[in-house]
């Protein structure tokens, strides 16, 4: 018998805790067989963001550092910048990464640091119970938002991967989904990508995942990827924003 | 857990979430009837003929609870 | 070993440097930025990283990074930027993570003024973050304090593994006097097996500061406390000058116990028997100290650049049988040697 699909061992014996259908699972998994494949788990730290990502050492087998709220990718500076050699990521949903982070993101970017970085948007603040996040969309219902979001009160729902690569110091910005195999194929291939651009010192790797939360979304989990498909997708449009190809060495 | 097959489906790790089920393009898979230990119906291969070990399911679960075998 | 004449914080950056300094990241405020200045032109030559983070709340986090990564890291500030840090300061002690803070306070609350100040204290030496934590903190009086305490402060910080804040003021950063370069050769840094070295070990390592599950966060407390209870009995600092004799003594620490050294020289000359008790750690605080001082000495006071902070330490560990005064200038402009005596006067003579 051939093997056709295993999950990697980088991946602990550990049920995951997420909600079903939830695409924190999938990023695991990805982010799991990226290392797997790149040979890089004894060389990885990994920077934990807070939000339902914040058990991911339970389940990825890699060296890893808790980061305030937020503040990951000025931890994850820190790290990459006393230890060059070893292979720091960073996991951050979308009220880590897009809003109390922000600068820090902005910031880290900019220096074009080193890093590669997981943004699983799900237009939600899921550990919390489902509040308004940067990315929520218009109309959207949330638990602060519960008539839905609208624009003069709360702006509109932000871009994260457009808007970081318009930065210099970032070499790789793309933004992906699982609602077709096709995507789920590119999305393996987008991750694994940003590992290895940090390991040729390509510089900032972004990797934004549109997720499905089917709990703070009120929904079963395939109407919850539904939506992703059918309300997500138009305004977070899949693909790559920049791709640096040559190394910038200053 | 059921060894030698086109699929190995660890029972108490699925949420039954159904992922598989719709994404598997020769309507293989179903929701089983017995609940888990996590108290969901977990996935079975139902139609194990029809499978043509192509992975999908496997790779769309988010709690990766199928491996993948082809003879 | 050298002699040179240098600035407070000069000397402050230098004696970073010798007690191993790897990586140093902060923002520039008003008025500490000579510290940073010094160390982008000096830090990389001793094998160090030298970073200005876009914010404060950048900086302390990422030596947080650094830190897990088992080098010795330092960030400096003043007051407002030491309040942003506070978040940063609670998880490094949460996660058990060395790193020394330096505080060049300044006048507040709020915006305040660039003026020397000791108006973060409370701040210093209660937790000025969130949760149940205290860090050792170091007040130096001198230009050679601020060198050699800055040594101490890296030790003890590694030592017990938690971070430490160095809470100086804008006099002693910018003032100059000859200072002895002891360690111009460098220490030796103890190694960090605990923190994530050149590769991953046979075990995940997992620094952090969540404990969800049942007592695990209680256990986590208390090992923090014990360790800290360790703290008091081994780390207390502390300088009496004219204090056997005194029946007046002068409580005070930084830049208002260097003034109030020379109060005391004054007074002696003039027949005063006045003594000054500097705490030099103001946590741990030399409380065992200072109560054997209540065996001889009935007058005291506490003099400070604030509304009284260390006041009520001093308060509450010498009691109500002995007189306490105080004498206060919050956010102003440092007393004259003499302005102290004339209090002394005042209270008690």
């Amino acid at each position: 018998m051939k093997m056709v699909y295993k999950k990697p061992d980088v991946l602990k014996d550990v049920s995951f805790h997420f909600c079903p259908g939830c695409n924190h699972g999938n990023a695991h998994k990805l982010v799991a067989e990226a290392i797997s494949q790149l040979g890089i788990q004894d060389n990885c730290i990994a920077v934990i963001g807070v939000g339902c990502g914040v058990f991911l050492y339970d389940y990825i087998d890699v060296d890893s550092l808790e980061a305030p709220h937020g503040r990951g990718l000025a931890v994850a500076t820190g790290v990459k910048r006393a230890r060059p050699e070893r292979i720091v990521f960073t996991y951050q949903g979308d009220g880590d990464l897009a809003a109390i982070g922000m600068a820090e993101t902005v910031h880290a970017a900019n220096r074009g640091e080193n890093l590669t970085v997981i943004f699983i948007n799900n237009t939600i603040y899921g550990m919390t119970g489902g509040q308004m996040a940067p990315t929520t969309l218009l109309g959207q219902i949330a638990t602060t938002a519960p008539y839905g979001r609208e624009f003069q009160r709360d702006g509109y729902p932000i871009r994260m991967a457009e808007m970081l690569a318009t930065l210099e110091g970032v070499a790789y910005s793309t933004r992906v989904a699982f609602t077709t195999p096709k995507q789920i194929m590119d999305a393996k291939k987008a991750i694994k990508k940003a590992f290895e651009m940090q390991i040729n010192n390509m510089g900032f790797s972004f990797v934004e995942v549109l997720s499905a939360c089917p709990t703070n979304w009120n929904m079963q989990p395939l109407e919850a990827l539904k939506r992703v498909t059918d309300e997500m997708i138009p305004f977070f449009p899949l693909g790559t924003f920049k791709e640096r190809s040559v190394s910038d060495v200053l | 857990m059921t060894k030698n097959k086109k699929l190995v489906i660890d029972f108490n790790r699925c949420k039954g979430c159904q992922l598989c089920v719709n994404f598997c393009s020769k309507k293989a898979l179903a929701l089983g009837k017995k609940i888990n230990k996590l108290g969901y119906r977990c996935v079975i291969l139902e139609n194990e003929d029809a499978c043509v070990s192509c992975g999908i399911c496997a790779e769309i679960c988010p709690d990766a609870v199928i491996e993948v075998w082809r003879s | 070993m050298e002699k040179l004449f240098l600035r407070g914080s000069e000397a402050l950056a230098l004696g970073a440097i010798d007690a191993g300094l790897k990586f140093y990241a902060g923002y520039p405020i008003t008025p500490q930025n000579d510290i940073p200045e010094f160390l982008s032109r000096e830090l990389h030559k001793a094998g160090g990283k030298f970073i200005q983070a876009e914010s404060e709340v950048a900086a302390i986090n990422m030596l947080l990074g650094a830190s897990a990564c088992g080098l010795r890291v330092m960030t400096s500030s003043s007051s407002p930027g030491i309040s942003l840090m506070q978040e940063g300061i609670s998880y490094l002690a949460g996660s058990e993570l060395p790193a020394v803070i330096v505080n060049v306070t300044r006048w507040g609350p709020g915006l305040g003024g660039i003026g020397a100040s000791q108006g973060d204290y409370y701040q210093a030496t209660k937790g000025g973050g969130h949760g149940d934590y205290y860090t050792p903190v170091f007040s130096p009086f001198s230009v050679q304090e601020m060198y050699d305490l800055i040594i101490k402060a890296f030790d003890v910080s590694d030592k017990y593994r938690m971070p430490v804040i160095f809470l100086s003021d804008v006099m002693v950063s910018l003032m100059k006097e000859p200072v002895v370069r002891k360690f111009s050769k460098g220490i030796k840094v103890p190694e960090k097996h605990w923190a994530f070295g050149e590769q991953k070990g046979e075990m995940q390592k997992i620094i952090k500061s969540l404990y969800l599950k049942g007592h695990d966060l209680e256990h986590h407390n208390w090992k923090l406390n014990k360790r800290f209870q360790e703290i008091k009995e081994k780390e207390v600092l502390v300088d009496k000058y004219q204090c056997d004799d005194a029946e007046i003594i002068i409580v005070a620490f930084g830049m208002v116990a260097r003034i109030a050294r020379t109060t005391v020289d004054i007074a002696r000359e003039a027949g005063i028997k006045l003594g000054l008790f500097r705490p030099v750690t103001l946590v741990p605080y030399p409380e065992k100290e200072l109560e054997q001082l209540a065996e001889k000495c009935g007058k005291y006071l506490v003099v400070e650049m604030n509304m009284g902070q260390m006041l009520y330490d001093v308060q509450r560990v010498l009691g109500k049988d002995v007189k306490i005064g105080f004498y206060g200038k919050p956010s102003s402009y440092a007393p004259t040697p003499e302005e102290l005596l004339n209090k002394v006067k005042e209270l008690y003579l």
